[in-house]
């Protein structure tokens, strides 16, 4: 178990570090940022003066070494765009970002895994029949159709829900927070709806899938030789084995809910990291794509080796130290 | 094609399912539509969209033409710029095409090379493609391809922006799904390399080169044509994605993911139609494409059913 741990730390590390390289090869690959910071009549000298100042004199790997530091304690300098701290930036816009996406996921899961249920026990009925259609159709809508369509509806013909922006928020501390006002709730509706909806159908197909799975095995038909209530069954035996791909799944895919949150920011206007992304990306603002990039990757890498290492915890087979092929 | 190789085709496994199979059926029906409508764009439709001299501002915001105070002219109703909606999403069906048939060209030509010569080469270079292939993996592809497009927008001069578009958007969609071809010839590269066949061609002197490429390359092409299909998918998808956050294809060439961005920003003045057609026309292209892709695997691979 420690061997397995101390793996996939290590694994982690060389993964960030990767991404760190892609990161500040961004940079080197915008030009000569001397260029645009002395006089366009500067003397020779005087641009080593100023390269040598920046530090751009030492070999690339100092300095990706000290480009590696600076990100390691989250600075990654200042936005072309507006001047401003890059670390600021996204400080400001990660609470919007991660409510949203906090939230999406806990209604995915909520409904997923009984509607998922339910498709698996009664397979044939009309109500599971209905759903394995609407999933086929919520995972071939593109997310932002079924965005604008969301808006359509529930905004501009019913009236019943904001389109954009976050409402009310309060601010506890740096983070902003939309869950205490009714307006910041409301205005969490479609945008959280619009994020889940494809992890949604996703988990509950595979639900359905592992369960029906689960159900045809020998020691579910053992236990109800033996008469056990189906409740019982169902519930305590076959749900719990089903779970744990589940889990990895859904650990995967939290880190698809803050890349997919671009799209859905975009399309309500919601102020988060998303949407800060997409207008670096569009300006070719290249310390918040850097900063960005970086951060969500580290996100990435936690939960990954977090779901792997409950995997462990959950799944009794994988706790012998075996080999990386065996599992 | 003689007659007997003709009959034979319709007799084969492939044309059986084909026939009993209704959503193999519909989707290619609707694929021969959308192909043909982007193809023939130009005589279909009823004015050209970047021809400003052809559009009329007294006839913009037109609702549908079944609908009250529909124009028979424009079936679809026109935009704030009196465009026909109808005919800018012939043409924009057209660029989307373009880019998803483009840049799944580019992928396959990647990730076949890069997985034949990892599966035939082995070692080093093996394990370094690989490893590229895990970490791009593991991040979704709209993340990846918004990073390629950003990049290329900062080495470009933003003047060069509209008309570098498409190929901003074919190599960032490209470079993006490299990595499931690139996986599957390399594994049945590696098969291919133990057999006897490779083995004569190199007792008779044939280059690792001419081995890879005229021997092993026509025995893995098989899964390709699958994984093309739902790739070509995928590739709309995320041009269409693209063009909506506005950084994909410029409104003065739109996509369809670019006509939908334009028709979300009137939305609320009541002007559904902008951009409910278009998204109609992408939702139907990539739920076809994906059905005929399910169904290509099925097919081609039994073992899977």
């Amino acid at each position: 178990m420690l061997g397995f741990l101390i793996r996939r730390i290590i694994q982690s590390v060389f993964v960030m570090l990767a991404v760190a390289l892609i990161a500040f090869m961004m940079f080197r690959f915008m030009g000569d940022p001397v260029n645009s910071m002395v006089a366009e009549n500067a003397t020779t000298e005087e641009r080593d003066a100023v390269r040598a100042r920046l530090g751009l004199d030492q070999p690339l790997w100092m300095q990706y070494g000290r480009f590696v530091g600076r990100a390691a304690q989250g600075d990654f300098g200042l936005s072309w765009r507006n001047a401003r701290p890059v670390s600021t930036l996204l400080a400001e816009r990660f609470p919007a970002t991660a409510e949203l996406v906090l939230v999406a996921a806990g209604l995915s899961l909520l409904l997923g895994i009984p509607l998922g249920i339910l498709t698996a026990l009664r397979p044939n009925s009309f109500s599971a029949q209905t759903l394995q259609f609407l999933s086929l159709i919520g995972i071939s809508l593109p997310t932002f159709v079924t965005g604008i369509l969301l808006i359509l509806v529930f905004s501009v013909w019913l009236g019943w829900l904001p389109s954009f922006g976050r409402g009310e928020v309060v601010d506890i501390g740096w983070w902003s927070t939309g869950f205490l006002t009714l307006s910041g709730l409301k205005a969490l509706v479609l945008p959280s709806v619009m994020l889940c909806l494809f992890q949604l159908t996703l988990i509950m197909r595979l639900v359905r899938a592992e369960m029906m799975e689960v159900l045809r095995t020998d020691y579910i038909k053992f236990a109800r030789a033996r008469g056990l209530p189906s409740r019982s069954i169902n519930f305590r035996h076959a749900l719990r084995n089903t779970l744990i791909p589940v889990i990895t799944i859904f650990g995967l895919q939290l880190g698809g809910l803050i890349a997919f949150a671009i799209i859905t920011e975009t399309v309500f206007q919601w102020p988060g990291m998303g949407a800060l992304f997409i207008q670096a990306v569009s300006f070719g603002d290249v310390p918040v794509m850097a900063a960005y990039l970086v951060l969500v990757s580290l996100i990435f890498v936690v939960i990954n080796t977090t779901v792997d290492l409950l995997y462990a915890v959950l799944d009794p087979r994988l706790r012998v130290d075996s080999p990386r092929g065996a599992h | 094609m003689t007659a007997p190789t003709l009959s034979r085709a319709f007799d084969s496994d492939i044309a059986w399912s084909f026939r009993h199979s209704w959503t193999a059926r519909i989707s290619s029906l609707l694929l021969i539509i959308l192909f043909a409508a982007a193809l023939f764009a130009p005589m279909l439709a009823n004015q050209n969209p970047y021809d400003i001299s052809q559009l009329n501002l007294l006839d913009s915001e037109l609702p549908p033409a079944w609908a009250e105070g529909g124009d028979p002219r424009y079936l679809l109703g026109t935009d704030q710029q009196a465009r026909d909606v109808y005919s800018s999403i012939l043409y924009g069906l057209r660029l989307s095409l373009l880019v998803g048939f483009a840049s799944v060209a580019l992928a396959a030509a990647v990730g076949i090379s890069l997985g034949l010569l990892g599966g035939f080469v082995g070692g080093l270079v093996d394990g370094a493609i690989m490893r590229v292939a895990d970490i791009l993996l593991s991040f979704p592809a709209i993340l990846v391809a918004l990073l390629v497009n950003g990049i290329a927008r900062g080495i470009l001069p933003p003047d060069r922006h509209a008309e570098a578009a498409i190929w901003v958007l074919i190599l960032a969609i490209g470079l993006t799904n490299w990595v499931q071809y690139a996986r599957t010839v390399r594994g049945s590269t590696m098969v291919e390399r133990q057999k006897e066949y490779v083995q004569a061609a190199r007792i008779n002197g044939v280059s690792g080169m001419g081995i890879m490429i005229n021997h092993i390359l026509p025995n893995v092409l098989g899964p390709v044509l699958v994984i093309a299909t739902i790739n070509l998918g995928m590739a709309v998808l995320t041009e269409a994605t693209l063009s909506f956050l506005g950084v994909g294809m410029p409104a003065t060439q739109p996509s369809l993911g670019t006509l939908i961005r334009i028709g979300n920003e009137y939305l609320f003045s009541g002007i559904w139609w902008v951009v409910i057609f278009p998204s109609v026309v992408l939702v139907v292209l990539v739920l076809a494409v994906n059905l005929m892709g399910d169904w290509l695997r099925d097919v081609l691979n039994p073992k899977l059913r």
